[in-house]
């Protein structure tokens, strides 16, 4: 399906030419066919918890998008270290394309967690160390977005990107490290999450929900990828118009 | 070797270009002090909160106006081709990397110091602990400068980079903040053995910084 064309700087780079392809279509009909029996298992099958009644099923899209929040932040360092080490154009919007996800995950994990702290802790936020360091990772991803939107040249910015999206990793650790002892050091643990004694269906409807979740982040980074290159191709090919345009002048007059 | 006598020469100067321009002398450390008396309008000075939360404000105090001095570090170079110059001057990019790092880190010794004499004064904290204190006052200061260094050349030479610092560098500050926070607690509070951990943590992340500042700043000087 994808002719393929060459990159606007590096002629040996190639991308995709459209949006979607055949393999992303199916894909999709898989994601939301996962998605589907996610739906089935955590909302109907699975059995509501002794303690937090149906709250519980929270756990089931919450516990995995938080995961994946930490996998796009991993995959964005990963993309970052490659474009400054190769140059890649293909690999600085992998890490873009997955900070944005990881973004939109973590705002999801936010969300989430929150709905469910307040049925089970009677409020909205608590100072727990999870829940600390999650937004601060979403502030972090927060700063990496915004160098990624600045008006500047593509390689000024890629670059300048790819420092920040380095430290992403290093950053989330010590920032991890030190909410956890900040919370430790003065308080018992508020709680714990209900992942330590859970079993039968309700293990398996987590199983569902890893792999449902999982499927959505891998489509939206693809998706989110090869917009990305698209839009970098338009750029590129406006100032290839725009020179033709300049020279055919000088040739008229 | 030919890196660190850059960078002293850099440190020089950044720092005298501070001596004579007067500017963090006349602006930020007025702008320190303002920021503890505007904490003593919020939280009544009756009420004995600002001894208790000493630390916390103290800290805060010191990474406001520390921004304004890193904001400066390269708002110097802004002007008259000044960035082009140091590219084309053949010193060591980690060498200025450890240069500005450095006058920053000499300018935030200064604020702490000031800052340490106001809350003394105006939040009647008595002080106690000395070591912790100063060990903490040295970690965090060291965190502070590398990360903000590197931070700054990421912002620089940007239309927005007075914006753009703040909401990069606050996060990626928030564990030397917690940790600082809490080493201070611990030496007024004659706990010290609780704040050494704390020392450790932030001595990591400025060696994280140290080594992505010396590595990341030569790509990044020759773009901005």
């Amino acid at each position: 399906m994808t002719t393929e064309t060459a990159g606007p700087f590096e002629a040996s780079e190639r991308g995709p030419t459209s949006t979607g392809s055949r393999t992303t279509m199916i894909l999709g009909i898989v994601t939301l066919l996962a998605l589907g029996v996610l739906v089935l298992f955590g909302l109907i099958l699975s059995p509501a918890d002794e303690n937090q009644g149906d709250a519980v099923r929270i756990m089931y899209v919450h516990v995995p998008s938080a995961t994946l929040s930490y996998v796009g932040c991993f995959m964005t360092a990963i993309g970052s270290a490659v474009y400054l080490w190769r140059k890649s154009q293909w690999w600085d919007l992998v890490a873009y394309a997955s900070a944005e996800v990881a973004a939109l995950f973590t705002a999801f994990t936010l969300v989430t967690g929150m709905l469910w702290g307040r049925p089970t802790w009677g409020v909205f936020w608590v100072w727990d160390a999870r829940l600390t360091s999650e937004a601060m990772l979403m502030l972090l991803l927060l700063g990496y977005l915004a160098v990624r939107g600045l008006a500047a040249d593509y390689q000024v910015r890629a670059k300048r990107a790819a420092i920040v999206g380095l430290l992403l990793v290093p950053n989330v650790f010590i920032v991890r490290q030190s909410v956890q002892w900040w919370r430790t050091l003065h308080q018992k643990p508020t709680l714990t999450l209900a992942g330590a004694h859970i079993q039968g269906l309700m293990l398996f409807s987590l199983f569902t929900g890893f792999v449902a979740i999982t499927l959505a982040f891998v489509w939206m980074v693809i998706h989110r990828f090869r917009v990305a290159w698209l839009e970098e191709q338009v750029d590129a090919e406006g100032l290839d118009v725009a020179i033709a345009e300049r020279r055919a002048e000088g040739v008229a007059s | 070797m030919a890196m660190l006598h850059d960078a002293w020469l850099i440190a020089r100067k950044d720092l005298k270009l501070e001596i004579r321009s007067r500017v963090a002398l006349n602006q930020v450390v007025p702008f320190a002090l303002l920021v503890l008396v505007l904490f003593a309008f919020a939280l009544d000075p009756d009420r004995g909160l600002l001894e208790k939360a000493t630390p916390g404000l103290y800290w805060i105090a010191v990474l406001f106006s520390g921004l304004l001095a890193m904001q400066r570090s390269f708002a110097v170079e802004a002007a008259d081709g000044v960035t082009d110059a140091l590219r084309l001057s053949g010193l060591a990019p980690a060498g200025i990397y450890l240069g500005k790092t450095l006058s920053v880190a000499v300018q935030l010794l200064v604020l702490e110091v000031l800052l340490g004499v106001g809350v003394a004064v105006l939040y009647g904290t008595s002080i106690t602990g000395w070591l912790l204190l100063l060990a903490t006052i040295v970690v965090a200061t060291a965190a502070i400068s590398t990360a903000g260094t590197l931070f700054g050349v990421v912002a620089a030479g940007l239309r927005v980079r007075e914006t753009l610092l703040p909401l990069l560098l606050l996060p990626v500050l928030a564990p030397v903040l917690i940790g600082s926070t809490r080493a201070f607690e611990a030496a007024l509070s004659g706990t010290p053995s609780e704040g050494w951990p704390w020392v450790g943590l932030m001595s990591v992340f400025a060696a994280v910084y140290v080594v992505a500042g010396i590595f990341g700043f030569g790509p990044l000087m020759e773009e901005s």
